[in-house]
């Protein structure tokens, strides 16, 4: 049997968005390290169940790193210390016994919390309602096979598409931009022949909306794609400004 | 109520066209005077929602998750088939609706896979349009590979993402009819309720998650499009909060619900590592075109698997099974495992796995070839057990993964509820007693692009626009009291135990009894249990915290509380069914050599279960099943 272990946790408890916020101090005694994150999680809201206390909130879903639902600073790191990889992916291996494990929602304006750990995320809905689509009714396609499309756009194109949407870009950027979301879209639908038509549209409204949603700007600092569970590269940023400046000044 | 399937008439190849030359139009300046509801947003209720849009409709959509981008759909990672026939192996529109029925053990209705199989191909192009990056080959044209044991090479696949790529490519699609103004989103929302008015569905009643406020939505239709049930199990590959809360919820107001013992276990998982486990992880089937199955011959051996001699191995798969060997079924390959964990030959500490082994695959074709073709999900399992299959064998066993019962519909879709539309993995229609890989993506686009359209049609051309539900009215209003009320008493129970802490109960009598093998002591045992701890449950369970906040273990409750009467319903609906076929394997019903045995001549029906009091007391409704296309044989995999 593996060493169980004993962990401390400063949680970030919040009644609701208007309410005043402020850390708890936790144990969860009994941590095995096959645990994963979530499941510590779960310990302790069982615990607290049992002790009369209201569980802590989060989101989660898959629990297998594709939905995006979870997602929050673990030591001040979105989604915590591993690389690629998000909250629900993580294993209490990567902890010691005794350590002390701090955890917050994201925090951005955009992002209003909704009660402790989970946050409300729907601007990131906004933004692809803004124009994130190809315009092609059910029933109007034509054969699959009827425009080839080179190999290496597809795989590029898929990079950025695998975006999950947990917000941790937003989260982890100083000035909580979305640039790394929309530009992922962007790029996604700008690098196949299906989303060319409407590619100037799609940028303008979309980096529109991303700035009426109060989100920063991007000044570089590629914290976003440090944090990114699927790894998704800033160069999707720099593709967007590109697609954007076409769109406001290039010719039909 | 004698159960219509409303199959139409002609032959299989026309019925299609037939309903879709005689339908009912709705005229075009009418479409925006009807009012739909869709629930559930993953493939099927998506791609429902953003085509009803499309087309003129007002959709008012609702998922409990807190976008439509999200869903359990985004998990699928293996494929979707489509007769395509692109790689020019012999596919067609018959042979994959052959292998379905087959696949499904002839428990299927005939009519709607041929449908299925026949729209297939246009989901594709759907997809494409709509920018889904499906793999391509160097010439810029669509990949396709075998999956599941089929002969022909019939699966699209993006990576390992299908299912995230096909949803967003489908939310997308809504996004523009949100943007357009066709389709209203309520995101965090919960079902709770069917409103029935005058014999027909006209509304529901929801729960807001984020303020715990019920609201009261009315419409013409509603559309069901809210997955399966597979978390009755506790121990899923599903997402967290799939669950059966809204398809109960009709069944209770009088929708039949069919064959819920028809649930699928799917044979390579990560296995349970301890009792903290909240999910497991699927490990694609495709494994299995590379990797050998296997434990040690005597029982208790606990040797490391590399200290094991190759002449102390079984390689059952391969020794029962010549011919398909490593790639039986999912059912099968499901049940020679647990065959092998009973006998003692299980591995790992908790000896309830089995080894699947790429060393002679390695040693062949090279360690580059194997990390091309499984590289994401080798760094996935080593992500989770720590261990590296490069090296030591991957350690795999069963977990449920499918359910193919579900709310009974006819080929319209339409469930035994006037203006109640079932669709994707909350209907039971497609995929008869066992689901082949890469067919539920396909039949959740096909029912939501492509069938609902016109079935839809159908139906509300016969209707007064504007004529369903008024929200202040009877029906609503006691819809939502009650809605209330059970809200209420959950919360007063304030007794010792944890929600989850019963639903792992409940999931270990739903899999001890009604899991790979079923037999009648057991499942008359699962019934008398699983009512007694729902009535524990109702006396002993803690939910804490409040109603008008944020609450997720009160929206867990909820489901819980649902999941212990459908767990009865499937005990009563396993036992009536005295066969083996597909995913439902009786001990009482095989062959000498202990394969499955059908018995068609009793059986060949769709069990659609009626509300009754009590889930023992449910009224048994047959739809026989004809088959006119297939001839019924023996599956044979030796
Ligand atoms: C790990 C895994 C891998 C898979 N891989 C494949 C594959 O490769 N190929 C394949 O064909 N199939 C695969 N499947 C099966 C397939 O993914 C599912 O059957 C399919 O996606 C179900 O789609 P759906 O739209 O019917 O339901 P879901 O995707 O489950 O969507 C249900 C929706 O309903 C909502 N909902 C539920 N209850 C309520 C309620 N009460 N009120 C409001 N909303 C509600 C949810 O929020 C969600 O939006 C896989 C399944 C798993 C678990
Ligand atoms: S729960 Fe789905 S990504 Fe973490």
């Amino acid at each position: 049997m593996s060493k169980l272990m004993t962990i401390h946790l400063k949680v970030w408890r919040q009644a609701s968005a208007t309410a005043e916020g402020r850390f708890a101090d936790y144990t969860v005694p009994n941590v095995n390290p096959h645990m994963s994150f979530l499941e510590m999680l779960d310990v302790l809201n069982e615990n607290l169940t049992l002790s009369g206390e209201d569980p802590v909130e989060f989101d989660h879903d898959c629990r297998e790193g594709i939905c995006g639902s979870c997602g929050i600073m673990i030591n001040g790191q979105a989604h915590g210390p591993n690389a690629r990889t998000a909250t629900c992916q993580l294993h209490m291996r990567d902890y010691s016994d005794g350590d002390t494990i701090v955890i917050e929602p994201w925090r951005a304006k955009a992002f209003p919390v909704i009660r402790d750990l989970v946050v409300d995320r729907a601007p990131f809905d906004r933004i692809m309602s803004a124009g994130g689509y190809v315009s092609v009714n059910s029933g109007a396609a034509p054969d699959a096979n009827a425009i080839p499309v080179p190999k290496n756009s597809v795989d590029e194109a898929f990079d950025y598409a695998a975006c999950i949407g947990c917000g941790a870009c937003v989260a982890a950027c100083p000035n909580s931009s979305a640039s790394l979301f929309t530009g992922a879209k962007v790029s996604h639908l700008a690098l196949l022949p299906q989303g060319s038509p409407e590619r100037k549209e799609r940028v303008t409204a979309m980096v529109t909306q991303m700035a009426e949603e109060g989100f920063g700007d991007c000044s570089n600092h590629a914290e976003c794609e440090a944090v990114c569970p699927k790894g998704i590269s800033i160069t999707a940023i720099a593709l967007m400004r590109r697609e954007y400046v076409k769109a406001a000044f290039g010719r039909q | 109520m004698s159960l219509d399937a409303k199959v139409p008439a002609g032959p299989i190849a026309d019925k299609w066209d037939n309903y879709k030359n005689t339908t009912r139009l709705v005229n075009p300046a009418n479409k925006r005077k009807y009012t739909v509801i869709v629930v559930g947003t993953g493939l099927a209720g998506g791609s429902a929602a953003a085509t009803l849009g499309e087309l003129g409709y007002n959709v008012k959509a609702f998922t409990i998750l807190d976008s439509p981008r999200r869903a359990h759909s985004i998990a699928a990672q293996g494929g979707i088939n489509a007769a395509k026939n692109y790689p020019n192996d012999g596919d067609s529109i018959w042979r994959l609706f052959y292998d379905t029925v087959k696949g499904g053990d002839y428990r299927s209705r005939e009519a709607n896979v041929y449908r299925l199989a026949q729209i297939s191909n246009t989901i594709i192009d759907q997809c494409v349009a709509q920018g889904v990056p499906f793999a391509r080959e160097y010439g810029g044209l669509l990949d396709n590979r075998s999956f599941g044991g089929a002969q022909v090479s019939r699966t699209f696949y993006a990576r390992g993402q299908t299912g995230q790529q096909l949803l967003l490519g489908a939310y997308q699609a809504m996004s523009r009819q949100i943007e357009a103004g066709q389709v209203e989103m309520f995101s965090r929302r919960e079902m709770l309720d069917l409103v029935i008015e005058d014999g027909r569905a006209t509304g529901i009643v929801a729960r807001n998650l984020v303020d715990g406020k019920i609201e009261r939505h009315s419409a013409d239709a509603v559309l069901l499009c809210t997955g399966g049930y597979g978390n009755v199990y506790y121990l899923s590959t599903n997402a967290k909060n799939s669950n059966v809360t809204a398809a109960w919820r009709c069944y209770k107001r009088g929708a039949y619900f069919a064959n819920p013992c028809f649930t699928q276990i799917h044979p390579t998982c990560i296995p349970v590592s301890g009792d903290y486990q909240s999910k497991l992880t699927l490990m694609s089937e495709s494994l299995r075109n590379d990797g050998r199955v296997w434990v040690p011959k005597n029982a208790g051996d606990t040797r490391r698997p590399q200290d094991i001699p190759e002449d102390e191995r079984d390689y059952y798969l391969e020794r029962r099974y010549p011919s398909f060997g490593n790639l039986v079924p999912r059912d099968v390959a499901s049940r020679a495992a647990k065959k092998e964990t009973d006998a003692g030959r299980g591995v790992g500490e908790t000896q309830l796995a089995v080894y699947l082994d790429f060393a002679d695959s390695i040693n062949r074709l090279g360690r580059d070839t194997i990390e091309a073709r499984y590289g994401n999900l080798f760094e996935m399992y080593q992500r989770i057990t720590d261990e590296n299959p490069y090296e030591v064998p991957m350690r795999i066993f069963p977990a449920v993964h499918y359910t193919m019962g579900g709310l009974w519909v006819d080929y319209e879709l339409q469930s035994t509820v006037p203006g109640l539309f079932v669709l994707g993995e909350a209907n039971y229609s497609d995929h008869g007693a066992n689901r082949l890989g890469a067919s539920a993506l396909m039949q959740g686009l096909a029912d939501g692009y492509f069938v609902i359209p016109y079935t839809l049609g159908n139906y509300l051309a016969g209707i007064t626009p504007g004529t369903a539900g008024d929200v202040s009215g009877e029906a609503f209003r006691s819809a939502e009291e009650e809605a209330t009320d059970r809200i209420q008493k959950l919360l007063n129970v304030n007794g010792s135990r944890t929600i989850m802490d019963f639903h792992r109960s409940l999931g270990k009598l739903v899999w001890d009894h009604i899991g790979m093998a079923r037999n009648a002591d057991g499942l008359r045992l699962a019934m008398d249990e699983i009512r007694d701890l729902r009535e524990q449950f109702w006396q002993d369970v803690r939910v804490p915290g409040e109603n008008s906040t944020y609450n997720k273990s009160l929206e867990f409750a909820g489901r819980v509380a649902d999941f212990l009467e459908l767990g009865e319903l499937m005990a009563r609906d396993a036992l009536e069914r005295e066969e083996s076929c597909g995913g439902h394997f009786r001990e009482e019903y095989t062959s000498p050599e202990g394969e499955a045995m059908r018995r068609d001549d009793e059986f060949a029906y769709s069990a659609a279960w009626e509300f009754n009091g009590t889930p023992r007391d449910a009224g048994l409704h047959k739809e026989q099943l004809e088959f006119e296309n297939v001839k019924l044989t023996t599956r044979s995999y030796k």
